[in-house]
């Protein structure tokens, strides 16, 4: 080919290029916008506008023994069977208690609503079963539920839980907006160890730090803080922070 | 929550319902612009015209 | 230029690659000696494995490749750059025959708990995720890579941009997926549905997924054809928007350098808003827009039909995304997401029914004036069927988006039946369909090596699915009714336990399903592979002489 014959095609195809280049900016752009406008109007108002999460007595952030069993919930993918989010529809408040209030799960990185009920909702367990039924359940589900489907889970009662890093968790949770105090953070190994024993002394600094928060061996079995102690610990909170005697749903219309 | 329902309503009925029709029209109006068609019929068989 | 006197030297881009991951293997090695832990430690060791590997490979092809990088023309003709695409193809059927077993293997511990024999990583909770994101992103995932590549490339007439990208591409999305299927079985997760995966799993993938769109723009940018396919724009807005929602959804804090462990920034009420507008625009960018590219493709190409209406594809393709976006609250009736955006959800969901019934009639309406072909040809049935199963998902979907059926619906078996009548019948038909057309073409056959075993599969999986989706209704619809049952005296008539209980029939038939299903796509695996392995192929097919008949035309 000799540069006589190229020349042309050449330059006209650069002309041409610089407009299709364009157009497939253009095309980028307008997807961007389109995309974009849906999801800011849907959901930036739910950060400014009041009464998208309801002002209630009683919400705390969660004690280190509760955020150490919650996050096993996480790891064994518990949300994927059990819902924690009561729809308002009359039987399922006369099944699992008074609908979920959006204030009820404000602390929640990540949220744990779950999208499927092939075992019951949980977001009110807390106190409905004792802390040995929970520990035997989790060991053997069929030994206490013969029809259930649920898996077992008796390594949990088996494996220590790490209690070191839970500092770290506790500053993670603040640098993202849960009001963890300096006090909380500075004591937050001791107050894990403080809720599992009664026995602890700082006991009675833990619960001033964390109102209403449970003090006990919650798996009775074994002499260590197992993560089943701390899965227990959890479960047996939910739902129980906000005491619905006290709470005024006319207050919080939307 | 009669406020936030009655500004989302008169939000939806206005600049929301232009915005849609206007988007929709303008689609249309580039779908079907009589200049476009032989560009739109020959796109319509560049899977078929490859070497 | 001659390519014997051109000196080799090493681009840029090889001495930057080889400078990063010398550096990134180096890093993680140091992350996996000071984590305290075992999970996460465990995949900084492989990160850093595969660096060093990265590292040796991108110097072993240095040595190995010619001088001058690879023509953009051979004789007038694009010299296309297939060998991505062979790699996604062939990962896409590993992944996707490993994703199904996974989800045999959950449906069968639902009908039979022992199943899980108690082991943390064989439990449900942890292989579900697996499950998950094996079919949708490692199988879905990689026919829409190896295809976007495929179809880029031939509808722009231009080669694939970039020579390293292409690979870092599909490379780097594998090893994505290795990371995130056994981080959770280690369980590693944030537990937020379809994007499990934590924090340095997602910057990873951002990293990977940034090339991709810079690869697929560039192609773009280099096309010989004034207008941009169809096609390309749906894989564009596939591609974009994964990017916006994937960064939106997974803005998290780790704990540490040294944990796997983080917190994401949204919480409660927020977070379930950023989580299903992430979740429900998956389906709508990457399980719809991506394989309705796939459709305006291969539908068109298989049929030797041009697309029925180009004007309807347009308006399709605009309305599709601009109303999508905005459906994902629906995933949350009923709950304590006020309720402006619930009814917000629920309108764009309800309107959502027309464009894609738009896309369907447009996708069928290609096959006017060769409707006979659906007899003879299996491949082509099995993507007009696929097209049939988008009708259907997507007229069922508005259906439950509405509040009134949504209370019945919500948390029951339906969903998970309507998720794989779109999932099995739509995104995986029109997948094996692009796959059987694509591998002949790629490996230069004349046809498949069998295509009644097409037939076969196309047939045992359609069994497959409908056994699995009517099992799914039923179920879905019996245990929500039972949920609600009231006795006379106005009390709950059944247990929870009891609802569980009369599900196990519906599970075993789903089990049963799934299986035909798998055991097509093994039929399918057996039938790519012989075609690969055959013999008589086009080039030689060429020297024999039979070719040059039909050549003089050119």
């Amino acid at each position: 080919m000799s540069d006589t014959v190229e020349q042309p095609p050449r330059k006209s195809l650069w002309i041409r290029h610089q407009a299709i280049e364009r157009n497939s900016i253009f095309l980028l752009l307008g997807i961007l916008i389109v995309v974009s406008i849906g999801g800011l109007i849907e959901i930036a108002p739910l950060f400014y506008l009041r009464g998208t999460i309801e002002k209630v007595e009683g919400m705390r952030p969660y004690t280190p023994l509760e955020l150490a069993g919650r996050n096993i919930y996480v790891r064994e993918g518990c949300y994927l069977c059990h819902s924690q989010m009561i729809r308002a529809l009359r039987d399922e408040t006369e099944r699992y208690g008074n609908y979920s209030l959006a204030a009820e799960s404000m602390y929640d990185h990540p949220f744990q609503w779950g999208s499927k009920r092939t075992g019951p909702d949980l977001a009110r367990v807390g106190g409905k079963y004792s802390d040995e039924w929970h520990i035997a359940h989790l060991k053997d589900p069929r030994a206490i539920v013969s029809q259930s489907v649920m898996p077992g889970y008796p390594f949990l009662a088996q494996t220590p839980l790490p209690t070191k890093a839970i500092t770290d968790h506790l500053s993670a949770n603040r640098k993202v907006g849960v009001p963890y105090s300096d006090d909380m953070i500075a004591n937050a190994e001791a107050d894990l160890k403080a809720q599992a024993n009664p026995d602890d002394p700082n006991v009675a600094a833990f619960q001033k730090r964390y109102p209403n928060a449970q003090v006990r061996k919650f798996d009775s079995e074994t002499a260590t803080i197992t993560e089943a102690d701390a899965l227990v610990a959890y479960l047996q909170m939910l739902g129980t922070l906000v005491d619905f005697k006290l709470y005024d749903d006319k207050a919080n219309l939307r | 929550m009669q406020q936030t329902y009655l500004w989302l309503a008169n939000f939806a009925q206005s600049i929301g319902m232009l915005y849609f029709i206007g988007i929709f029209l303008a689609v249309v109006v580039y779908a079907f612009w009589p200049g476009n068609r032989d560009r739109f019929e020959a796109a319509a068989r560049l899977p078929l015209s490859e070497d | 230029m001659d390519s014997a006197t051109l000196k080799k030297s090493m681009t840029v881009s090889e001495m930057a690659l080889m400078v990063i991951f010398g550096c990134l293997a180096f890093l993680c090695l140091f992350i996996a000696g000071k984590s305290d832990e075992p999970g996460y430690a465990f995949h900084a060791g492989l990160s850093a494995i595969a660096s060093a590997a990265a590292v040796f490979f991108l110097f072993n092809r240095y040595f190995d490749r010619p001088a001058a990088s690879p023509p953009l023309e051979i004789n007038g003709k694009p010299n296309y750059n297939m060998a991505p695409v062979k790699f996604a193809t062939i990962a896409a059927l590993f992944w996707g025959v490993a994703g199904m077993t996974a989800g045999l293997w959950l449906a069968l511990e639902l009908a039979f708990p022992g199943l899980n024999f108690d082991q943390s990583w064989l439990n449900f909770g942890r292989l579900r995720p697996l499950h998950t994101s094996a079919v949708i992103f490692a199988f879905g995932g990689n026919v829409l890579i190896g295809t976007s590549f495929y179809v880029v490339q031939r509808t722009c007439r231009a080669r694939l941009a970039g020579q390293l990208a292409p690979w870092f591409v599909v490379i780097g999305y594998q090893f994505f997926i290795v990371i995130a299927a056994t981080g959770y079985l280690l369980g590693i997760t944030q537990s937020k549905e379809y994007a499990e995966p934590e924090w340095y799993a997602d910057l990873w993938l951002t990293v990977v997924w940034v090339a991709y769109l810079l690869v697929f723009l560039a192609t773009i940018w280099r096309r010989k054809e004034p207008h941009i396919f169809v096609a390309n724009w749906f894989y564009l807005a596939f591609i974009v928007t994964i990017a916006v929602l994937h960064l939106g959804n997974n803005i998290a804090v780790p704990v540490s350098l040294f944990s796997g462990k983080s917190y994401i920034v949204w919480a409660g009420v927020q977070d379930a808003m950023f989580q299903w507008w992430y979740g429900h625009n998956a389906v709508g960018f990457f399980l719809t827009a991506g394989f309705l590219a796939i459709m305006y493709y291969f539908i068109p190409k298989r049929a030797d039909r041009p697309i029925y209406s180009y004007r309807l594809s347009i308006i399709h393709f605009w309305a599709l995304i601009f109303i999508y976006i905005w459906a994902g609250p629906h995933h949350l009736h009923y709950t304590a997401l006020p309720d402006w955006a619930q009814t917000l959800g629920m309108t764009f969901s309800i309107m959502l029914w027309m464009p894609s019934w738009g896309g369907m009639i447009n996708g069928m309406m290609t096959l006017s004036g060769a409707w006979d072909k659906l007899r003879t040809d299996p491949v082509l049935r099995m993507l007009v069927v696929s097209v049939a199963f988008y009708g259907m998902a997507t007229f069922e979907g508005p259906l439950m988006s509405v509040k009134a059926v949504n209370a019945l619906s919500h948390y029951t078996d339906w969903t998970i039946g309507h998720v794989h009548s779109g999932a099995l019948g739509w995104v995986a038909f029109v997948s094996f369909g692009a796959i059987y057309c694509l591998v002949p073409w790629l490996w230069n056959k004349r046809e498949l090596y069998s295509l009644k075993l097409v037939n076969w599969h196309f047939w045992i999986s359609t069994i497959g699915i409908v056994l699995y989706i009517t099992a799914m209704w039923v179920s879905g619809i019996l245990q929500g009714l039972m949920w609600r049952s009231y006795t006379a005296l106005g009390y709950l008539e059944y247990s929870f336990i009891e609802t569980v209980a009369a599900m196990h029939p519906f599970y075993v038939i789903r089990a049963l399903g799934g299986g035909l299903f798998l055991a097509g796509t093994l039929i399918m695996v057996f039938n790519v592979w012989m075609t690969i392995r055959m013999r008589e192929d086009l080039a030689t097919a060429d020297d024999a002489g039979t070719r040059p008949v039909l050549q003089p035309a050119e």
